[in-house]
């Protein structure tokens, strides 16, 4: 294992009666980077977080963080970690300030040092003149962004995101990514969970798709999307596009996958796909490059989850 | 996998380990209560003093004495302790399941370097102090009434500390067990209600049937009221050591049973 690594874990399982939620899991974090675990819903994602963080005891495997043996120096490495929740849980009860100020006491910081830090903080997050306000009063973008400001407040080398953009809009997405991009440029470490690829396109380094329970792709997101996938996506649209395919699509692409009437080719060569729906007229379709979600959806399915 | 689950509840059952940090739970709470005292204060004050006036005055008129002493100063004792369970017992069930459940602030708390331990010792002990200030409020107004006979009774002000522990315990058991807010009003009327009306606080023991005296010797208002009653009219209290023992052991088992099964209930 990697000693110098912030975070490495290694044949990680975790059971609830029956169930194996985490089912073997290694992986393993670099100084600075942004680490992306990627996976549809009850993957195991969270599970593993929480392994992490000491709050749940893993049945077998190991887990090092920042030099610290968790869960049995948990303690300790919360210490210098930061953590971003899937679910907000800033305290109703207390303005944005004395919310940085009480969470910040937890780690034993003076209230001198706190007072120093939280201006910055309060910069950080762009809430700098609504720091006498109620949590209530926030809106969800807002609430994130004191969510993340709170995460920093013991100045952590490593930070969890645990879907950090969930239900916000576009434009608290990108405020909050750039906000993640800044913290890389400091140098600090980042474990990121998240179903949007998107933004784990844009921020991760390395990313790891994990279902049930396992980690079924590793790497970088373009490497990935060069090993799992072919480069070009034509999606074909309309009532037709399912007798399309078989007439048409299925044998001048390398793999179709149909969902309803929305029908994905995959191929090295889009010109006869293309070339054909022009001359027929009656398919709408979009032609793009592949993308980490075909990987995903290639790799985990179509099946919804819930 | 049954050994699975003899494992996990062999560390749920696990003996605590505390970190100071315990006292910035307490502390937050303090801050939240600071906001809001003196509502909070009089909210408190306003039960127990409508009992204490009430009974004592209404129901006082209507009997000589009882025991060897005015019916209103029977009463204080009692109304001390009633007072301290159930500040104890709201604090511990309601607001800290709101806490816990609603407000997700003990989620928040165990993502710092703090474990359930001590998210459950402050809250307990939060529990305890905010109806030490319930209880001490009656004990003062019975002082201003000129109930208190003696000085022994500033012997009661730590023992209001303890009988809010051992409510403040229980109250988290049932929290740890409570599925919501409705779940507390089968404590209330199966635990509190009777507790009020079997353990002396309106009436001495001795009236009630052989066998009800002896249930009532289990539970722990009737230790607290056989403690704080005698010390409230100026007398040392017989077999003090077994009620304080009795009290204790509440507080710590109430603790313990808590603590597992408030583990059991959030870190799965």
């Amino acid at each position: 294992m990697n000693t110098t690594a912030p975070l490495a874990a290694a044949g990680l399982r975790k059971s609830y009666g029956e169930r194996e939620v985490v089912c073997g899991v290694d992986f393993a974090l670099q100084p600075g980077e942004c680490f992306g675990l990627l996976g549809p819903n009850g993957a195991g994602k969270t599970t593993t977080l929480r392994l992490c963080l000491g709050l749940t005891d893993p049945d077998s495997g190991s887990i090092t963080v920042l030099g610290k043996p968790v869960p049995q120096q948990a303690r300790e490495a919360r210490m210098r970690i930061g953590v971003v929740p899937q679910f907000d849980n800033l305290d109703p009860d207390f303005t944005i300030r004395e919310n940085l100020l009480i969470f910040g006491r937890y780690f034993d910081i003076a209230d001198q040092v706190l007072r120093e830090r939280i201006p910055d903080l309060l910069e950080f997050a762009g809430l700098s003149s609504r720091a006498d306000a109620r949590i209530q009063t926030l809106s969800g973008g807002m609430k994130r962004r004191l969510t993340l400001a709170r995460a920093l407040i013991n100045d952590p080398e490593l930070i969890f995101l645990d879907e950090p953009t969930t239900g916000l809009d576009p434009q608290a997405r990108h405020v909050i990514w750039e906000r993640l991009r800044n913290l890389l440029k400091q140098g600090k470490t980042l474990l990121l969970t998240t179903h949007f690829m998107e933004e784990a396109e844009r921020l991760c380094s390395r990313i790891a798709i994990m279902d049930h329970g396992k980690i079924i792709a590793e790497g970088k997101p373009q490497t990935l999307i060069a090993q799992h996938i072919e480069p070009q996506v034509v999606e074909v649209y309309g009532e037709n596009a399912p007798d399309w395919a078989g007439r048409f699509g299925r044998s001048h692409a390398e793999r179709c996958e149909v969902t309803g009437e929305t029908i994905f080719c995959y191929t090295h060569d889009p010109a006869p796909l293309i070339t054909d729906l022009d001359a027929r007229g009656d398919l709408r379709y979009l032609h793009r490059r592949a993308s980490l979600e075909d990987v995903f959806l290639k790799l985990t399915g179509r099946e919804l989850r819930d | 996998m049954p050994t699975d689950i003899a494992m996990n509840n062999r560390k749920h059952w696990a003996l605590p380990q505390f970190s100071l940090r315990f006292a910035q739970v307490w502390r937050r709470n303090l801050l939240v209560w600071r906001k809001l005292a003196i509502p909070s204060m009089l909210g408190n004050l306003a039960d127990p003093l409508l009992y204490l006036f009430g009974l004592g005055y209404g129901l006082g008129r209507m009997l000589d004495d009882v025991n060897g002493m005015s019916y209103i100063g029977f009463l204080a004792g009692g109304i001390i302790c009633s007072s301290t369970m159930m500040s104890a017992s709201f604090e511990a069930m309601y607001s800290a399941f709101s806490r816990m459940q609603m407000q997700k602030t003990w989620e928040a708390i165990l993502n710092a370097p703090l474990t359930l331990d001590d998210v459950v010792l402050g809250e307990m002990i939060w529990a305890a102090s905010k109806s030490f200030l319930s209880g001490s409020a009656v004990l003062i107004v019975a002082a201003v009434l000129g109930l208190v006979s003696s000085p022994l009774a500033l012997v009661v002000v730590p023992l209001i500390f303890l009988t809010g522990l051992a409510f403040a315990g229980l109250g988290l058991i049932m929290t740890a067990l409570s599925p919501s807010y409705d779940f507390f009003m089968y404590y209330f009327t199966l635990c509190v209600t009777p507790m009020m009306l079997l353990c002396g606080v309106f009436f001495p023991l001795d009236q009630l049937p052989a066998a009800a005296q002896v249930a009532a010797q289990l539970l722990p208002l009737t230790h607290a009221v056989s403690l704080v009653r005698p010390l409230v009219n100026g007398t040392v209290p017989p077999s003090w050591l077994l009620h304080i023992m009795v009290l204790v052991i509440y507080a710590l088992a109430g603790f313990y049973v808590a603590l597992a099964l408030t583990r059991r209930r959030l870190l799965k």
